[in-house]
């Protein structure tokens, strides 16, 4: 699948030894809390004369006086930001009202009844410890960067008890992955000078929570590059990194709200706006056709799903588009009421692609509504007119065909419903083919009906994802993986089942037999069959910008990697 | 570097003044501090409107045509990003920019030293006549809250020769009259500009024409 990607060193790289190391030798189960405290106990002084005393910090800041000339200009801003950083960080916190209601376009399930922002929320308090799970990311040397619920600042003791964690069992040669109490689970990943924590009430499994602190991880490094991170904390081992993520809470609190509610990060799948075959083609066709050098990547979403995407030919010849990328690059426009003004011009890394590089996106609505979404990658800088030419041209194509209108009356029911299957008992199902044409070369794509009745409140629909979840994590175990699972759950009754063809779940009304529940697995296996060419991508369309072969993927590339322009930081 | 901008800049105001007498483009970049309101003021410029807005990601572009003086304008403003981590990119966007709208936050005075570090980063960039520009106080309705007073922004603007304003963009305080008075202001420069290059053109040409006449001669001669 990604033999030859080298932009993929985050799962199959490096760490992944130390992982495995880490499963047979420290896995920290344990049934008592009390072990656990112990634990914390006999560790924490470890940080107090390691990675956080107070002698590095101030060899580090003579070293950052000394630095090269060639910075200065960056230099400059980050020295003056970093006298009102304090100041800076507070107004950003003490704006969630602002924040929180400029948010329109977004799932629905994204956001929480609750009034104000998560940020402000007393982190002694009872109703902060019993949230579902609670993320936090810190730096190697202790310091916060990032919590899900609360302020940082206030949760520094409770991520320097975390860190303490990490380097004790480190300075056993050993890295820490995971502890179990009665009703939670710590998961713990390391990646480069960042630690990930989560702290999960839910079902589950570690792999998976492991997955989503990825997704976590890959969203920073898509706005700052790992490059630039290693690199900033390789010249200041206690810098504050909130410092450069000051306005991206909101992207994560986003992130980690859609990976607990949408299956395409489960699925690591992408999902399709359901459009005829010949539309699609067509507007693909468009895609195609509105091209200039550098261009490698044009991406056309429709309400968060895809439409179509485009890719230069040399590039998918070693690579492709990760969903992975997708997902984070689409969270980042969801988060970001601006993109719904302007043309956007913005560095973004894709991280699967390439985690050190940057791609310059141009992103721009095509409707009034703010529904149709344009994303062109290029990997020339300084390409935004002509990019931005690209975009006129493909909009001025669809003003004349009318594709515009067609894709809107496409997005009236932006997803479908169960109900066309047309068997009662079926209720929601998940499905992910394996065999599309193509499939190396393709965005794994996946397909599901929109949540219905009884699956209306967050409260049950968290319920639902729960239970897939478990079943994704049965089917996916290490030690025992299963290949067909009929599950009889308390309100409903679920059936998983993967074959070398696809992946598939399904959730039934509780009364259903074994013997309905395969019936109705074979009738919805038909339907799909029937509406494979609306629901799915069936064959991507591909095209070559260069008009000089020389210049591939691998030479736009290197481009890409030039452009690590965060040096100064 | 400088002087490579110069030349360019040339090129393009004899193409203007060739190809169409009384229409001009001018790029305008928006710099400052995050959450002082930068988008706020393109956006309600641009489409008339206000609404509370997420922190920028990267720039975000927009243009806006007007006619003054019976010239035909259109101001390509970008709005850029004023979060820490886009800094290293900004000399992307304001690169080649005719004017730069540095705008703080009334409330808040840090936003203004930020504005004076912007400023430095622009004087390192741009020659003093190469770009015009103007410091925005913007969140004027509120006031009460005030941290930076008239005078002292004022004073500091005059020391740097910057043009100066205070804008609301949530009440639509001076918003229009801040870029039309851009507009203008880089107009006349503009104008003033083409002016004094033609002047010189011609005369320049013409000592070239008899000095190169006069050279050949001589090299005949010899």
């Amino acid at each position: 699948m990604e033999p030859e990607d080298p932009g993929v060193p985050a799962e199959g790289g490096m760490d992944a030894p130390e992982q495995e190391a880490g499963l047979d030798s420290t896995e920290m189960r344990t049934d008592e809390p009390n072990s656990v405290l112990d634990e914390q106990r006999e560790s924490s002084p470890i940080p107090n004369n390691g990675p956080l005393g107070t002698e590095d910090g101030k060899a580090d800041v003579q070293e950052e006086l000394s630095e090269t000339h060639e910075e200065i200009s960056d230099k400059d801003l980050s020295d003056s930001a970093s006298t009102d950083n304090t100041l800076e960080d507070s107004s950003e916190f003490s704006r969630p009202m602002v924040m929180a209601d400029g948010s329109p376009g977004q799932e629905p399930v994204a956001t929480q009844p609750r009034p104000i922002t998560h940020r402000d929320e007393d982190v002694m308090a009872e109703s902060w410890r019993e949230h579902r799970k609670h993320v936090f990311v810190l730096s190697e040397a202790g310091k916060p960067i990032y919590s899900r619920y609360g302020n940082e600042e206030a949760l520094s003791s409770t991520m320097g008890v975390m860190m303490a964690l990490v380097s004790f069992i480190q300075s056993g040669d050993n890295s820490i992955r995971s502890i179990y109490s009665d009703d939670r689970k710590l998961v713990f990943v390391q990646q480069g000078p960042l630690v990930l924590v989560s702290v999960s009430q839910t079902l589950q499994t570690e792999q998976q929570l492991r997955q989503e602190l990825l997704y976590v991880y890959h969203q920073i490094i898509s706005m700052l590059t790992q490059a630039s991170i290693t690199r900033i904390f390789e010249r200041k081992k206690n810098y504050d990194l909130r410092r450069l993520l000051t306005g991206s809470e909101k992207i994560l609190d986003r992130l980690l709200n859609l990976v607990e509610s949408d299956p395409c990060f489960l699925l690591s799948a992408v999902r399709c706006l359901p459009l005829p075959a010949s539309l699609r083609d067509s507007l693909g066709s468009l895609l195609q056709k509105a091209i200039t050098p550098n261009l490698v990547f044009s991406i056309l979403v429709a309400q968060s799903q895809l439409v179509t995407t485009v890719q230069e030919k040399a590039v998918i010849e070693d690579c492709r588009l990760e969903p992975t990328d997708l997902h984070l690059l689409l969270n980042l426009i969801g988060a970001t009421s601006a993109f719904q003004t302007g043309e956007i011009w913005t560095p973004i890394c894709l991280p699967r692609f390439n985690p050190d590089c940057y791609f310059y996106a141009y992103i721009s609505y095509l409707d009034a509504d703010c529904t149709v979404c344009l994303i062109l990658l290029s990997t020339d800088k300084e390409s935004f007119y002509s990019v931005s030419d690209c975009k006129k041209r493909i909009e001025e194509g669809m003003r004349t065909q009318n594709y515009l209108q067609a894709l809107s009356s496409g997005l009236k029911n932006p997803s479908y419903s169960v109900g066309l299957v047309g068997v009662p008992d079926l209720r929601h199902f998940m499905y992910k083919p394996l065999d599309i044409p193509d499939n190396y070369r393709q965005l794994p794509q996946f397909t599901s009906p929109e949540l219905e009745g009884p699956y209306c409140s967050e409260h049950e629909r968290h319920r639902l994802f729960d239970l897939y979840h478990y079943l994704h994590g049965r089917i996916h175990s290490a030690s025992r993986p299963l290949r067909l699972i009929y599950h009889v759950a308390e309100k409903e009754t679920l059936l998983a089942w993967v074959t070398s063809k696809f992946e598939l779940y399904t959730c039934f009304s509780p009364l259903v037999t074994k013997a309905g529940a395969i019936n109705v697995l074979t009738k919805l296996l038909r339907w799909i069959k029937k509406e494979e060419d609306r629901l799915f991508i069936r064959y991507p369309p591909k095209y070559s910008t260069t008009p000089n072969p020389g210049k591939g993927g691998k030479g736009a590339r290197t481009d890409g990697a030039e452009n690590g322009f965060f040096g100064g930081l | 570097m400088t002087q490579r901008r110069v030349q360019n800049m040339e090129v393009t105001t004899c193409l203007d003044a060739h190809s169409s007498k009384d229409s001009y483009v001018f790029k305008i970049v928006l710099l400052g501090s995050s959450s002082v309101g930068k988008s706020s003021l393109a956006y309600r410029y641009v489409k008339k409107d206000f609404r509370d807005s997420l922190p920028t990601v990267g720039c975000s572009f927009f243009t806006q045509t007007l006619r003054l003086d019976n010239s035909t304008i259109k101001l390509e403003i970008w709005d850029t990003a004023g979060q820490e981590k886009y800094h290293s990119v900004c000399h992307l966007y304001y690169r080649g920019a005719n004017a730069a709208i540095l705008v703080y936050d009334i409330t808040k005075k840090e936003s203004l030293e930020k504005a004076k570090v912007w400023l430095r980063e622009l004087e390192k960039e741009f020659l003093q006549d190469e770009i015009i520009i103007v410091l925005v106080g913007n969140k004027v309705d509120l006031s009460p809250e005030r941290e930076v007073t008239l005078q002292e922004a004022e004073d500091f603007a005059n020391t740097k020769s910057m043009l100066y304003m205070e804008t609301s963009a949530k009440t639509n305080h001076q918003v229009t009259e801040l870029f039309t008075a851009l507009a203008h202001e880089l107009l006349k420069q503009r104008q003033q500009k083409e002016k004094s290059l033609h002047a010189t053109h011609r005369k320049k040409s013409s000592i070239d024409l008899q000095e190169s006449t006069f050279n050949s001669i001589k090299c005949c001669q010899k």
